[in-house]
């Protein structure tokens, strides 16, 4: 394995992450916070690693797909280690494993907590944590690729391990300018979301780092209550714009610089769709009955989009709804947004296309010489993808199941250590009973939060690089 | 620019490759998925499953803002339809790979109706860089430019040549050849050279000649001219047939050795004026009863790149004849150029180089005044094609009235298809195309050149 180039790519994190960590330092001059201090030592030492390993060249320019796996998988796990220096300098957050398990549910999009009182924290604080969601939403790695300069095809085995999806394609022929509209896409919508919150009536603070969870499809609130004491109108927006960073972002470009009627005809967007309107419409039916289902829609929609999307921002205690209700929620936590999103989850395009197995394989074992082919948006799904697919899908039950193993040993009831599992794994955040919307994870082992650290980063990053990197055979000579 | 490239096979991966190094944006068509994914998992470009004459795929691809369409296909026909649809739904320019000879012959006509840029056959490009070689052995390096109508050649001077501390401006009354050199290279130098300047013994001068004068030249100044008029061909393939053709007429004779009977009755009776034996090439029995010992010139064109090797390999070894190897793959290149095989002639990095020579010519004139424009001698020196369209100051002028900027020459002019290689005397007029060489880049307009 080339191990200098590795390190190169590290080199740019680092030096990123510090150039990041600015804004939070800035948050924390304007607010005249002592706390600002741990950021400035943080980038310092994120920059004396950096920078001379940036400089280093690195000596070949070997990038294989394995090369790509590791460096990501490596690359996120440094960038979590520095992330969550500063909550341990300043002494907000006493514990460093909880320091770590909180920037790490902060840069995957978890939003899963293990402070009991948000509120605590100083205002540089809550900015780094959500302000992770942000980074960690569209990737890092995707950003570097925006303004490093790397050549030739390696940046596709980059893109491939940090983007979720089960195929992952470029939009434009360039990966820079296919990272840059990425990104520019991302940003625009961002800053939509927070003049309208501003519109709202919403304070700026509240708006950036409401904003900033809504896009990164992350969770962290900055109140204790999460969303539940804005307007409603505020409520609403976060809705809609939760639902819409769970769209795969091509449909955006799509939409944007060429055909509409291409974007609207995509599978996977209608899927998407009709999944979400279904849930809203049986909670909704579920909580209100016939009766009061016009306004049981507000909260459904609300949560349904939350949920889907892997943000996990509550208005109101959903662990106090019917089982049935509860259900559906789990189950969508599974579904997750759609590919190349930043949502995460299975993603939706998976489920699509493993239902369509199901009923190729009934027809096969009837007509034992039926040949069908499998096409999604109009294309046929090559085997190699159908495989990837199924074996994604039984990795992460089977990581599922193992955590949820090891979780139990701390003796919660099976509700929590279950869905404080399917909230991480899925990046989701909140679970139910004990880690509900208005609990947290701070009661849970060291062991059980190092299991669902892993299972976060496996959840973000689609299970294999994390699965590589821990593989020794990658590390021999 | 973006470039659509139509077939993934070895030419249109190559060509990616280098394309993609240079900075153009790049879309693969290939109705295969597996060679999509080869092309996508090295190279920063985006790749496109489909029939890359559909319409709808062409679309899908982003037709309408393509600025050029290279279709490599390994079908003739395909590649025309491609390019055919493409000029229709846009405005790119369209270069197809068209290697039957049949075509080859009314390609001009075809080139007009569908609209076609560039038609590359890379048998026929092969066989003329073959010929040329043939030709002038002792030139180091042919290129030509301006629609292969001028051809520049780079030799070394030799020792106790008459150029030696001769000065240009003499060369034509000293020689009576109508040449002109238009780069010497000396140590890391690269001058062009004005009327004053005094050659020397083992400058490489790079020269503008007519065909027909080059050989002359070369002999004038003390070059050996060429020696062979034995070709020996191992594989009656096109290639062999091109040369075959090439050569009919002339005093020099073409040996081919095919095995297959009937392909050696079709080379008979396309090449009457060749000699075609029906053997097993790779039998050395064989080889040296055909005269292996004694021809001049051997070249192994086989389907097979290990046997063309050994079978240079093995003539390298019997004579002192100039070897050609045909070589098709592009990997292991490195190994293979160590080998001693002679000239190398790899038609399908030929094809690759053709193009991409076409690509930049047309990127290095987009937004000046610049026709084409070419790289030559390790790319230090710019040959650009202007056109004469108004009556400006410099027209109807002799040459030699007229003060050009340092480094700066005019190469050729052409006059309605006549190559004219300049003297002080000639002037340039309306309608003209005029090749400028120079070392000064960026110049994009005529007047900047003559002051």
């Amino acid at each position: 394995m080339n191990k200098s180039i590795i390190l190169h790519v590290i080199g740019w994190i680092l030096t990123i992450e510090a150039l990041f960590m600015a804004l939070p330092g800035i948050v924390a001059m304007i607010y005249q916070e002592k706390s600002g201090y741990s950021f400035l030592i943080t980038m310092m030492v994120c920059l004396l690693i950096g920078v001379p390993l940036i400089i280093m060249k690195p000596k070949s320019h070997i990038f294989f797909a394995k090369e790509g796996f590791i460096s990501v998988a490596l690359g996120w796990i440094v960038l979590s280690i520095m992330g969550a220096m500063p909550f341990y300098l300043s002494g907000e957050i006493p514990s460093y494993v909880d320091a770590l398990f909180e920037v790490i549910s902060g840069f995957t999009t978890t939003g899963s907590s293990i402070l009991s009182d948000v509120e605590a924290l100083s205002y540089c604080m809550l900015f780094w944590r959500s302000f992770t969601h942000w980074i960690g939403g569209m990737g890092i790695l995707v950003f570097i690729l925006a303004i490093m300069p790397m050549a030739g095809g390696e940046t596709m085995h980059i893109m491939r391990a940090e983007s979720p999806g089960p195929s992952v394609e470029k939009i434009v022929p360039r990966m820079r300018s296919t990272a840059s509209l990425l990104y520019i896409i991302y940003f625009a919508m961002t800053v939509i979301q927070i003049i309208l919150l501003l519109a709202g009536g919403m304070p700026l603070f509240d708006s950036l780092t409401i904003t900033f969870g809504t896009a990164g499809t992350g969770g962290f609130a900055i109140k204790n209550s999460s969303l539940a004491d804005y307007t409603s109108y505020q409520q609403n927006v976060t809705t809609i714009f939760m639902f819409l960073f769970g769209v795969n972002f091509n449909i955006y470009y799509l939409i944007l610089f060429k055909k509409a009627k291409v974007a609207f005809k995509s599978e996977e967007l209608r899927a998407y769709f009709l999944i979400v309107i279904t849930a809203i419409i049986l909670i909704a039916l579920n909580l209100g009955g016939i009766k009061n289902f016009f306004p049981s829609i507000h909260h459904a929609a609300f949560q349904v989009s939350s949920i889907i999307t892997t943000t996990g921002y509550a208005t109101v205690d959903f662990n106090h709804w019917p089982t049935f209700s509860k259900t559906i929620l789990v189950w969508i936590m599974f579904i997750g947004a759609c590919a190349g999103s930043t949502g995460g989850g299975l993603k939706v395009s998976r489920i699509v296309i493993l239902f369509k197995t199901i009923c190729k394989e009934m027809s096969y074992l009837v007509h034992k010489r039926s040949i069908k082919i499998i096409k999604f948006d109009g294309k046929k799904i090559e085997h190699e993808t159908m495989r990837s697919i199924n074996v994604f899908f039984v990795s992460y039950i089977l990581i599922f199941a193992v955590s949820v193993l090891i979780v139990s040993l701390d003796n919660f009831d099976f509700t929590s250590s279950f869905t404080a599992v399917a909230a991480t794994i899925n990046n989701v955040g909140p679970g139910l009973e004990v880690v509900g919307p208005i609990g947290n994870f701070g009661g849970f082992s060291i062991l059980s939060k190092f299991v669902m650290m892993f299972d976060m980063l496996c959840g973000r990053l689609e299970v294999f690089p994390m699965l590589l990197l821990f593989n020794p055979k990658n590390w021999k000579k | 620019m973006r470039i659509l490239i139509i077939g993934c096979g070895k030419v249109g991966t190559a060509l990616a490759e280098q394309l993609d190094r240079e900075g153009h944006d790049i879309i693969v068509i290939d109705n295969k998925a597996s060679a999509i994914h080869n092309v996508i998992d090295t190279l920063d470009v985006l790749g496109v499953v489909g029939n890359g004459a559909s319409y709808h795929v062409l679309q899908e691809a982003g037709i309408e803002t393509t600025d050029i369409l290279i279709a490599v296909t390994n079908s003739d026909e395909l590649n025309m339809l491609c390019c055919l649809i493409a000029k229709k739904a846009s405005k790119c320019h369209t270069i197809a790979r068209i290697r039957n000879p049949q075509y080859n012959e009314e390609i001009d006509f075809i080139k007009e109706e569908l609209g076609i840029s560039m038609t590359i056959n890379p048998e026929l490009e092969s066989a003329l860089e073959m010929a040329r070689l043939i030709r002038l052995p002792s030139a180091i390096k042919i290129e030509t430019f301006a629609k292969g109508k001028v051809e520049l050649l780079k030799c070394q001077i030799p020792k106790d040549s008459i150029l030696n501390n001769m000065q240009i401006k003499n060369i034509a009354t000293k020689t009576h050849c109508k040449v002109l050199v238009c780069a010497v290279e000396r140590g890391d130098d690269i001058f062009i050279p004005a009327g004053d300047f005094l050659l020397q013994s083992s400058d490489k001068i790079s020269i503008i000649a007519m065909q027909k004068h080059a050989p002359e030249f070369f002999t004038k100044i003390g070059l050996p001219p060429s020696h062979i008029k034995d070709i020996m061909i191992v594989g009656g393939g096109m290639i062999a047939s091109y040369i075959g053709s090439r050569f009919a007429g002339t005093d020099v004779t073409v040996k081919i050795i095919e095995q297959n009977k009937e392909r050696c009755e079709e080379l008979s009776s396309h090449l009457p004026d060749s000699l075609i034996i029906h053997a097993n090439g790779t039998d050395n029995n064989v080889l040296i009863e055909e005269g292996i010992d004694t021809t001049d010139a051997f070249a192994s064109l086989t389907n097979l790149d290990e046997e063309n090797i050994l079978l240079s390999l093995y003539a390298q070894k019997r004579c002192k004849a100039k070897i050609f190897t045909k070589i098709t793959r592009l990997t292991f290149d490195d190994i293979i150029r160590d080998m001693n095989l002679g000239v190398i002639l790899n038609p399908k990095l030929l094809t690759a180089d053709r193009i991409i020579r076409y690509v930049r010519a047309k990127q290095n004139s987009l937004g000046s005044n610049v026709e084409t424009l070419y790289k030559l001698v390790g790319n230090k020196v710019e040959a650009m094609e202007f056109r004469v369209k108004s009556n400006a100051s410099f027209v109807g002028i002799p040459l030699q009235q007229l003060r050009t900027k340092e480094n700066t020459l005019v190469g050729c002019i052409n006059r309605n298809g006549k190559i004219i290689i300049p003297n002080g005397q000639d002037t340039i007029q309306v309608g003209d195309t005029v090749i400028i060489v120079t070392t000064s880049f960026g110049l994009d307009d005529l007047r900047d050149i003559f002051e």
